[in-house]
């Protein structure tokens, strides 16, 4: 194919390629290794506050030992991942039916509606976490208005005068699931607006329920697009640092803000860095996971 | 059918109002006469005037602004060669690490990233002397970094989608590679070029986390200015910005959106004119 393409003069090729390739390893690659080799490093009450060579054993895994005995570590990763789950089984379930909805409405409105969940998608990331800062202080029109409703069905003695959310780890899900709501819904509507709609016909013919035909038929065929939306909204969410750290409970941190903090006001970054590894290895099963199943999707289904 | 329907419509509904209720009820109380951010207290513009006013926030808008448009052209630059080698060039040393250099950043939480950047450029400084200060250079360049990974997806899946027979037809044909490079696959892929322009520019636009760790003294990014007076609670000029960043945005998604889809009907209605006058 080298020699076949329709771009085969030497000098442009190597141009094309090797401009990107040197800069992500320059400005990706390296930056990633330094922070490898720095997880094995010691921490050192100097600056720059870490010592390598000076100290030997070069290789020094005391940090990643300290990972797994100290339990605010151990609870930082524990509450990241389970907020992180929450808010993508959250998407999913908010995402699904919409996803499902725009391929059921006419064209013309299916547009409309496209763009509408994209826009939010393009707006700042940062000034959305902030519109629901607006939303869940407890004077705002939106906590009255729940604490209201709660007051209506409640006996008098549980009557709330304001319900507590910002600062709360609710108030990191709530806002982890509205970020990410469209991450889940795009690729959900690009795998579900692909399905053949004549086979829920031929299931309707055969005698299927509307509900039958959405868990035999829709459900399963829409798998890849529920993996690919999960990973999208679940990988980011547990590495997350602007929603907890704006709305979230500083005493419930997640792992990207206990980072940050090893990182910058404690000046450990041997520590933030084997934190930021161990994050990254966390990461990679759930994609490799999803890497197997999809090379299995693509041999065609288990017999 | 038609009971699911009905659930399908109130759950977009449903939807639709989450996502837009809170954006709403900000730029609302951006109008709020009174200081407390969310009491109302009658309608009054002077918050949009007493951001017009402030320095503080027109400097670091005017930064943010350099810093998105110089990032986006040169990482629509390196993404899009780094598109076409990965989607055209199917043999090359190094392919498997490229592609994973590009799929890497995307899912890199922002503070791992932001960290392993300042760690390179402390470590530069100590090594050859550059950068002597963190600024303008360092948060370009972690930009470009970033945000370079997001146009070469969009550049390599239109590549993929696209026939390569019509390049192949234009070599057929005489042309050169850069002849074909230029008259033929940059011209159909200029949707995919501008979209990923746009993706890089908001990214670097909205950007906070990296930007806070790749920076020096002095240099405050609009996000960054946002950042650190939302940690102090809602206030109304806040509200104020935000609804001018939202609408702006919003304007000019809508509007980028509306010129592409006509000039992608315009290319197709061309295409099948050829089509037709050929036979």
């Amino acid at each position: 194919m080298s020699s076949a393409g329709w771009f085969n003069r030497r000098g442009w090729r190597d141009i094309i390629i090797a401009s990107p390739y040197l800069w992500l390893i320059l400005f990706f690659l390296l930056p990633f290794l330094i922070v490898v080799v720095m997880s094995i490093a010691k921490s050192a009450a100097q600056s720059p506050p870490f010592a390598f060579l000076a100290d030997f054993p070069f290789a020094w895994f005391g940090n990643y030992a300290r990972l797994w005995t100290k339990w605010l570590y151990v609870r930082a990763f524990f509450i990241s991942l389970t907020n992180a789950g929450i808010a993508t089984v959250l998407c999913l379930l908010v995402g699904y039916p919409m996803a499902l909805g725009l391929t059921r409405v006419p064209k013309a409105a299916q547009r409309l509606l496209l763009m509408l969940v994209v826009l939010p998608f393009w707006t700042s990331f940062l000034l959305r976490v902030y519109a629901w800062m607006g939303l869940m202080g407890r004077n705002s029109w939106f906590n009255r208005l729940l604490t209201e409703i709660h007051n209506l069905v409640t006996p008098e003695s549980w009557h709330w005068d304001g319900i507590q959310m910002m600062n709360t780890n609710f108030a990191v899900v709530l806002v982890m699931v509205y970020s990410y709501l469209p991450f889940m819904v795009l690729p959900l509507y690009a795998n579900l607006e692909k399905l053949d709609r004549t086979l829920d016909e031929a299931a309707m013919d055969l005698g299927s329920k509307p509900w039958q035909v959405f868990l035999d038929v829709t459900l399963p065929l829409s798998i890849p697009g529920i993996v690919a939306g999960g990973l999208l909204v679940f990988i980011p969410a547990s590495g997350e640092l602007v929603i907890p750290s704006l709305v979230g409970n500083v005493s419930d941190p997640m792992i990207g803000y206990v980072i940050s903090q090893e990182f910058g006001s404690n000046h450990d970054w041997p520590m933030a860095s084997s934190i930021a590894v161990a994050l990254l290895l966390l990461l990679v099963v759930p994609l490799m996971a999803y890497n197997h199943f999809e090379a299995r999707a693509q041999t065609g289904p288990d017999k | 059918m038609k009971r699911t329907s009905t659930f399908l419509i109130s759950m977009m509904c449903f939807g639709f109002a989450f996502f837009y209720v809170p954006i709403l009820s900000m730029i609302f109380f951006s109008f709020n006469k009174s200081r407390l951010a969310t009491l109302w207290g009658g309608f009054s513009v002077e918050w949009y005037g007493k951001l017009f006013s402030n320095p503080q926030i027109l400097n670091a808008a005017w930064l943010s602004l350099q810093i998105a448009l110089l990032s986006a052209t040169m990482a629509t630059i390196l993404g899009t060669m780094a598109g076409i080698a990965l989607a055209r060039f199917r043999r090359f040393r190094g392919r498997t690490l490229l592609s994973g250099l590009i799929t890497a950043p995307l899912i890199m939480p922002e503070v791992i990233t932001g960290i392993s950047s300042l760690m390179l450029f402390i470590m530069m400084a100590q090594w050859i002397g550059w950068p002597g200060q963190r600024g303008f250079t360092t948060i370009l360049i972690a930009h470009i970094t970033f945000s370079m990974t997001y146009v070469t997806t969009i550049i390599q899946s239109r590549l993929a989608s696209m026939d390569n027979s019509i390049e192949e037809a234009a070599m057929d044909l005489g042309s050169k590679p850069w002849q074909v490079l230029k008259d033929v696959t940059l011209p159909i892929i200029s949707p995919a070029i501008i979209s990923g322009w746009l993706l890089a520019f908001t990214i670097s636009l909205d950007d906070v986390v990296i930007t806070s760790f790749t920076t020096g003294p002095g240099y405050n990014t609009l996000p960054m200015i946002i950042w650190s007076k939302v940690k102090l609670g809602v206030t109304p000029d806040i509200n104020a910005l935000a609804s001018i960043i939202v609408l702006v945005v919003a304007l000019g998604v809508g509007i980028a959106a509306f010129l592409l889809t006509s000039a992608e009907r315009r290319r197709e209605r061309d295409i099948q004119l050829a089509i037709a006058a050929n036979q």
